[in-house]
């Protein structure tokens, strides 16, 4: 065990009742809360919709703790951390990425759809081909944002708990998992959309107390902070521009543009993102939650750069490796640091509170990503594939449940592994997922007359299989260090995230499949789903 | 339960004729509205973002420079960056408000006067 965690894991166990207070009164009120939410849920409207009720601030805020993962939190900030300037691509990425969903996406799919992201993927198409590719969609790229997440709970514990301590570890991940499986299970989207928001006053209110903390120690003389950052990393002036990981040669250039096209066209291709715009009344509040969320959003990754800078200013890198490889651990660090030092009360308080809002970050999304794959697990496959829309709302809110429980399992499966990569890369490639997937099946549908049932799935599955293939066979899965499995090497594809072939392929497929489709197109339906997402006739 | 859902194509008795009212002027006019400010705005802010990255890759001189004490072109990109998310959310919210919600409860409104 290194000599910072050795201290961090010290002043932790003194305070160890602090952080357990703090977690354990974040559980049982966000439990409460989804207990009376539970009461509320009578219908499907209730379960995948929440009422439909929320007002567009609520949302958006409810919006906010959905996105602002793990992968924010402290992805971004170890990535700063470690590689500088590099790690603010994801900050910048991820909020501009909000534009697309804002004048594309988000309002037509709420006058059009009703509980998921196949909804409107189908819309025109041929029921069960296009919504058993939307569901098997939804749950993937879940699955790779649950991966993501998991791989940020399991760090969190290693530094609270010791790296020794794999029983703790997996206790932990566990009681992520049940606690999860409570809220959607019982909650619905209600419970749910009422834990994110509390989520994110609380990320917020602790991001905006480090931040202040860091920018007090440099009298808010921000160039004073970058300077030492630079000084400090040990790369001088280097650290500040951009490429100290992606600007070594030809390929991780590559690997920078992918990543950056993967960030700004994922967004709008994320199921769990997509099913908040139905819990709103109107496409009006749907727009009005989007720009509160862009406002929360954007705001909390400004202060990524305080947070990101300042562990590389005030923390030693040797320490922030040392710790966890990928930079994860960063925020927590410089939180303990802020505080007054790994021996200080501040410190330990410090760090037990960071830590708490960590991990409610990641039972939030968690049980939000959770939620939009069982949503479509019952709503899309079951109800509409397997019953061919025979089953009844109580069967099919019961099928819901049970994918929850399911959803759950897995999610505890994958987080006893991935503890070294860096939780944003790996978001970062549910993104280019979600990016290849479904994002052309979504603009077509909406905006492309000539869009057919085999365009469709020629678009989701060759967008879904192609990423997922690459990534299987890059560096991230096998043959370096870093990577998930670094003891083989099965790797050929050299970039990290795969969005540069997979996005265009998806858009490409989606277009030929079209082009070359026998069956004509369905003018009546596109109409339909052309005036009603336009003008909000009929919406739910 | 409510209704039919949306996707059962059997639901369409006693539903307005789509069609006509796709060719309609007054749609004419909504989907105009929308299209020509979202597509062009979007392969601009998709293009200005595309340029920080393309410029971060392969103009490190330029944006190394140095603007105000350790502050460089590429921070200053990076939170323009911001602003211009901000800005262009902000103005769709205005150009929705002004041009496309009248348009859009105007059918709207029509529609189900009809049905």
């Amino acid at each position: 065990m290194t000599d910072t965690l050795q201290l961090a894991a010290e002043g932790v166990s003194e305070h160890r009742p602090l952080i357990i207070s703090l977690f354990g009164t974040f559980v049982l009120v966000t439990l409460g809360v989804t207990v009376w939410a539970g009461k509320q849920t009578k219908d499907a409207n209730d379960f995948y919709a929440g009422g439909r009720q929320f007002s567009g601030f609520q949302n958006g805020l409810a919006i906010s703790g959905d996105y602002m993962s793990a992968a924010s939190f402290l992805g971004i900030a170890g990535a700063i951390a470690l590689f500088g300037y590099d790690g603010f691509l994801y900050s910048i990425g991820f909020l501009v990425a909000w534009l697309v969903a804002l004048l594309l996406v988000a309002e037509p799919l709420r006058n059009s759809g009703r509980f998921t992201m196949g909804d409107v993927l189908a819309y025109r198409m041929r029921q069960r081909p296009v919504r058993t590719a939307a569901g098997v969609s939804t749950i993937v790229v879940s699955i790779f944002y649950l991966l993501a997440q998991m791989a940020g709970a399991g760090v969190l514990v290693s530094l609270l708990l010791g790296i020794t301590s794999e029983v703790g570890k997996i206790l932990i991940v566990v009681l992520v998992g049940v606690v999860m499986i409570l809220y959607v299970s019982i909650g619905g989207m209600k419970g749910t959309t009422w834990v994110q928001m509390i989520k994110a006053v609380l990320l917020i209110a602790g991001t905006l107390l480090i931040t202040f903390l860091v920018l007090l120690k440099y009298d808010f003389n921000i160039s004073a902070l970058l300077g030492e950052a630079a000084e400090n990393s040990g790369a001088g002036g280097a650290f500040l521009e951009p490429g100290l990981k992606y600007g070594i040669d030809a390929t991780t250039k590559l690997d920078f543009i992918s990543l950056g096209i993967a960030l700004v066209l994922g967004t709008a291709g994320l199921p769990h993102i997509l099913i908040r715009f139905y819990t709103v009344p109107t496409s009006q509040a749907a727009r009005r939650s989007v720009n509160w969320a862009i406002g929360i959003i954007g705001g909390f990754y400004l202060m990524t750069i305080a947070l990101g800078f300042g562990a590389a200013a005030l923390l030693e890198r040797t320490d922030i490796i040392k710790s966890n490889k990928a930079g994860n651990t960063a925020a927590p660090l410089l939180a303990q640091n802020i505080g007054g030092g790994p021996d200080s009360t501040g410190g330990a308080i410090l760090l037990a509170v960071i830590s708490a809002v960590a991990f409610a970050t990641i039972l939030a999304v968690v049980a939000g990503l959770t939620l939009a794959s069982s949503s479509s697990f019952a709503h899309d496959l079951y109800a509409n594939v397997i019953r061919k829309g025979q089953a009844t709302q109580k069967e099919e809110l019961s099928a819901a449940r049970w994918a929850t429980v399911g959803i759950g399992i897995v999610a505890v499966a994958l987080g006893v592994f991935a503890r070294d990569l860096n939780v944003a890369g790996l978001v970062a490639l549910a993104f280019a997922v979600a990016a290849s997937a479904n994002l052309p099946t979504i603009l077509y549908s909406l905006f492309w007359k000539r869009f057919t049932t085999q365009g469709a799935l020629w678009s989701i599955y060759g967008g879904l299989v192609s990423s997922v293939f690459l990534v299987l066979f890059s560096p991230v899965v096998s043959g370096k260090e870093s990577s998930m499995f670094p003891d083989v090497d099965f790797q050929w594809f050299p970039l990290e995230n795969p969005g540069l072939v997979s996005i265009p392929l998806g858009f490409l497929l989606g277009w030929i499949g079209s082009l070359v489709s026998k069956e004509p197109v369905n003018k009546e339906k596109y109409a339909e789903l052309e005036v009603r997402s336009l003008t909000g006739y009929g919406a739910h | 339960m409510d209704p039919a859902p949306p996707q059962d194509p059997a639901h369409n008795a006693g539903q307005p004729d789509f069609i006509k009212e796709q060719s309609s002027e007054e749609f004419a006019e909504l989907r105009h509205a929308h299209r020509s400010f979202a597509f062009p705005l979007t392969i601009a802010f998709v293009s200005w973002y595309l340029l920080y990255v393309l410029l971060s890759n392969y103009a490190g001189d330029f944006m190394g420079q140095q603007v105000v004490g350790n502050i460089n072109v590429a921070l200053v990109f990076g939170l323009l960056q911001f602003l211009s998310t901000f800005a262009i959310a902000w103005w769709y919210a205005r150009h929705a408000n002004a041009k496309l919600d009248p348009r859009a409860s105007a059918i709207k409104a029509r529609l189900e006067g009809k049905s």
